[in-house]
């Protein structure tokens, strides 16, 4: 089983074992992760959400005030240029479930550069999972209702306009690409993202330590480590946006590929 | 004799010769966009969808090196 490792004496090349924090609840209970920061954080973005669309849409003016701005601004950037820019004018019915997921993977995923948090729940596996099977199970059924009944919706899904003797070729490879790969690259990549960013951070972080530690005229080399240090953070904030929005982006055309008529 | 040795996990060659092409890929999708942009200025924003999608779609092979690099370095014995 993988132990826990302490955070600020982890040892130089940084493993998969930095990424299973001590727990909380057991207070540092040995290989228990029934809650552990990842699942505080978690709580944490689902209470900011809620808690900031409540408060900034309980009493909306005219002239809006910063807050509403803000929230309104957001719905609007998710509606007008993901909902109706993919899907179509039907799209609106959208927008409320994909401005959810924008606010909530872009706030999970800002958690990896806050500084004192530096740890997204979003770089264990199980939550983009989770995330990616709810898109999934939204375009199967987006997909049957629209075609009206399971077998039409194959009938559409997999079988192109194609001379009959390339169908055995193109069926397999649309059921292989549309209902293996979608959900599995869908979580896989905002996954590894974030796992990839916040073990580039750790390995410049603690490359610095063990630098430094391992002979006094190597300290100029580890002052400009964490300077890297600093600049990837930067980037690390250029991928969070990029993957909030292109995790909403797929959801949105994998929706309009399974309510879309022709192939 | 041992002329040369190397230590550690080869899964770090192998993410190494999973990126070339993913870099590749991500070139060309952006070198696509500028060109269309710089032929026709006005298309900016109606291509830009699709040079994420495309971007995404393409990095994911490079991310699912970076995945499976963890899964499977404890399936080679360390000789």
């Amino acid at each position: 089983m993988i132990g826990q490792s302490t955070v600020l004496a982890a040892e130089f090349p940084p493993s998969v074992e930095d990424f299973y924090l001590p727990s909380i609840l057991p207070w540092g209970a040995h290989d228990s992760y029934w809650f552990t920061k990842i699942t505080l954080l978690v709580w944490v973005a689902v209470a900011a959400i809620i808690i900031f669309f409540l408060v900034s849409n309980r009493k909306p003016q005219l002239v809006p005030t910063k807050k509403q701005w803000l929230a309104e601004s957001l719905y609007g950037f998710v509606r007008n240029n993901i909902s109706i820019e993919m899907i179509g004018p039907r799209g609106v019915a959208f927008a409320p479930y994909l401005t959810t997921l924008f606010c909530f993977v872009l706030l999970m995923n800002f958690f990896s550069i806050v500084p004192l948090i530096q740890m997204s729940p979003n770089s264990h596996i199980a939550f983009p999972a989770i995330l990616a099977v709810i898109s999934y199970v939204m375009f199967l059924y987006v997909g049957m209702r629209h075609h009206g009944g399971f077998f039409k919706y194959m009938k559409a899904a997999l079988i192109p306009p194609a001379p009959w003797f390339i169908l055995p070729l193109l069926i397999p490879i649309e059921f292989f690409s549309t209902f293996l790969v979608r959900p599995f690259s869908l979580a896989v990549r905002l996954f590894a993202n974030m796992f990839a960013g916040h073990m580039l951070l750790l390995v410049f972080t603690l490359g610095g330590f063990a630098m430094i530690s391992a002979n006094a005229w190597l300290a100029p080399v580890s002052l400009v480590s964490w300077l890297m240090t600093i600049a990837l953070t930067g980037l690390e904030f250029l991928v969070i946006c990029l993957q909030a929005y292109v995790f909403t982006v797929l959801t949105a055309s994998y929706v309009q590929g399974a309510i879309a008529d022709e192939h | 004799m041992i002329l040369a040795e190397v230590v550690g996990s080869t899964a770090a060659i192998g993410y190494g010769l999973a990126a070339i092409g993913p870099g590749i890929g991500v070139g060309l999708v952006f070198s696509a966009y500028i060109q269309s942009t710089a032929r026709q200025p006005e298309s900016s924003r109606l291509t830009l969808p699709y040079v994420w999608i495309g971007f995404a779609v393409i990095e994911a092979l490079a991310l699912l090196g970076i995945a499976f690099g963890f899964i499977w370095q404890n399936l080679v014995p360390a000789s």
